[in-house]
């Protein structure tokens, strides 16, 4: 399995970029050349340089440190939306396809109004009254992504649960609880690998688009979407305060897509040929 | 086909129905008391009096049971009665219906440029297969759905309005006005089209028929515009649906950014005020708009396609 996805080119090359992004945040403090908070208005809105490649914001703060602290929130907020959302998916979908009948009916109408709202609207919504404040952003993001876990989960416990397997344990007195954990979830896991890995990238995306509107994190905060959003304001004079935010964005998230489509290809290799044609 | 479609409108109004008591338990969820905030909205924060605010309390049926609240709200709703805005005062619906047809052009013409750019380029990278061509089609298509929408438009008014200087900043106005917001909001679908458009096309021009036409001596031309495009067409168009959809949410995004007076801009913006009747309609209607979009393009869809109406007549 490993070594599959070590010859997955997709996969590969994703995993090297988050590789180096978890690096990155882990060894922020020593990487960054400069402090990411501090102000020196001295030196505000400084082109690229030696001594900031990346140039400095308004206030004079290195826009490189700030882009390197930057990868601690947005892992983090990738991290924890991806773990609350599966979690709460996964719960939904191996319930509600185990029991089935109205129960599954009921659970299943409740995810169709959950994604009546299109893209980011209901997090937008829901971060916006709830206030600002990085829990409310994971909040309200995961509120918009547990539901694509709970549909697959849920069709994938329906066909598993008619195997023989199931029904030997059945057979032998196990509880639901047995059958669901020991039985099912090992079986249905790897699809929500593969949907956790491009849930990642998307709830940093989703942030970073959320911040943009000024919505959710607050500066001075380090984080993507918020350099953005002040940065546009100089688009004409500092145009590199918008350039190098939104290229540290699009890798992570590309990085994010690649592991997942790599991970889909290894895990269902059909899949993978289709694409390939 | 009939049942089908009955069926799933019955399914449509549950969701419906759905859509409102999560909008509504959201609106009564957030933080602060409605009552004041509607006291603020109309007098002013400074010299409020508890008087005015209970009197507000009392003639807005705030102080009744949440279940009963949201009947009234629902049936007023119904009605055509989505409330007034905290803000202006003014009824919600009729500031949405002003700016409903500037989201809908915008989105109209997101989704002309990206099936310009997406099936030409997709036809040409499928009869072209692994060619530099294709290669590079390939590739842009893939930066194209990657690439965060907030930042391709920043990067769009970098280049084309304050270095080349040919289109506006922001704005509404012309034609001139919605190239930039239309290209930034049309490019991930544009995107996504292309990479579908190039795998149909691969696997129609696989099929027997082709053969069959190539060897019959028809020019490779007639074969793909002729043959193949048309049966290419149908899992195209159900993303396309599905994908307008999403270009619908983007659409918050892509106004703010250019200043584009739609349903878009008016959410945010509400937001930021914190007007809460105008948050809950706007946030109503995508959802309505956008469960809508998805039954036509499934019926669409079954119309369409041969195979599945022939099997259920």
């Amino acid at each position: 399995m490993i070594r599959d996805i070590l010859k997955n080119k997709m996969a590969l090359s994703g995993l090297l970029i988050i590789t180096m992004l978890i690096l990155v945040a882990l060894l922020a403090p020593v990487l960054a050349p400069h402090d990411p908070y501090e102000q020196l208005l001295e030196k505000a809105l400084m082109a690229p340089c030696w001594d900031y490649p990346f140039g400095t914001d308004e206030y004079g703060r290195c826009v490189l440190s700030r882009i390197i602290f930057g990868t601690q929130t947005a892992l983090f907020i990738g991290l924890s939306v991806t773990v609350v959302s599966a979690f709460v998916g996964v719960g939904i979908g191996l319930t509600a396809g185990f029991y089935g009948g109205r129960f599954d009916e009921f659970l299943m109408r409740i995810v169709d109004v959950f994604l009546a709202f299109p893209g980011l609207i209901l997090a937008l919504v829901v971060a916006g009254l709830l206030g600002p404040g990085l829990p409310n952003v994971i909040f309200a993001l995961a509120l918009v992504g547990w539901m694509g876990y709970a549909r697959v989960v849920r069709g994938a416990v329906l066909a598993e649960k008619e195997k023989e397997f199931v029904e030997t344990a059945r057979s032998l007195g196990a509880s639901d609880g047995y059958i669901i954990f020991l039985h099912l979830l090992p079986n249905i896991i790897s699809p929500v690998i593969v949907m956790a890995s491009i849930g990642i990238g998307q709830a940093i995306l989703g942030a970073a688009a959320l911040s943009f509107l000024g919505i959710g994190v607050q500066p001075p905060t380090a984080m993507w979407g918020l350099m953005l959003s002040y940065g546009k304001d100089y688009l004409q004079s500092a145009p590199y305060l918008t350039i190098f935010p939104g290229v540290i964005i699009m890798v992570t998230v590309l990085a994010f897509n690649f592991l997942g489509d790599g991970l889909r290809d290894v895990c269902d290799p059909r899949y993978g040929k289709v694409i390939e044609e | 086909m009939y049942r089908y479609i009955g069926k799933r409108l019955c399914l449509l109004l549950i969701v419906i129905l759905g859509v409102t008591v999560l909008t509504f338990t959201l609106m009564h969820a957030a933080p602060g008391d409605m009552a004041e905030m509607i006291a603020i909205s109309r007098y002013g924060a400074e010299n409020l009096t508890t008087a005015e605010v209970e009197a507000i309390r009392l003639s807005e049926g705030l102080d009744s049971p949440v279940m009963v609240q949201y009947f009234h709200w629902l049936t007023h709703m119904i009605s055509g009665d989505f409330g007034n805005s905290l803000i202006t005062g003014e009824p919600v619906l009729e500031e949405i219906l002003i700016r409903l047809p500037a989201t809908l052009k915008l989105s109209f013409a997101a989704l002309l440029v990206s099936l310009v750019i997406a099936i030409p380029a997709g036809v040409i990278a499928a009869s072209k297969q692994h060619s530099l061509m294709d290669y590079l089609t390939m590739s842009s298509a893939l930066i194209g759905t990657s690439v965060p929408n907030f930042w391709l438009g920043l990067l769009l008014i970098l280049l084309f309005s304050v270095t080349l200087g040919w289109f506006p900043v922001f704005g509404y106005g012309g034609l001139r006005y919605m190239v930039l917001p239309a290209l930034t909001l049309g490019a991930g679908l544009a995107g996504i089209t292309t990479r579908l458009t190039r795998s149909s096309m691969l696997e129609v021009l696989n099929q027997d028929y082709v053969t069959t036409a190539r060897s019959k001596g028809l020019s490779e031309r007639r074969i793909i515009f002729k043959h193949a495009l048309k049966n290419a067409f149908i899992p195209i168009i159900t993303v396309i649906g599905i994908q307008l959809g999403h270009l619908l949410g983007g659409t918050v995004i892509v106004e703010s950014i250019f200043a584009w007076p739609g349903i878009g801009k008016l959410l945010v913006d509400s937001i930021y005020a914190r007007d809460f009747a105008t948050v809950q309609a706007c946030a109503l209607l995508f959802a309505i708009i956008f469960v809508l979009i998805n039954l036509i393009v499934d019926v669409l869809y079954l119309f369409l396609n041969p195979k599945i109406s022939y099997q259920k007549e």
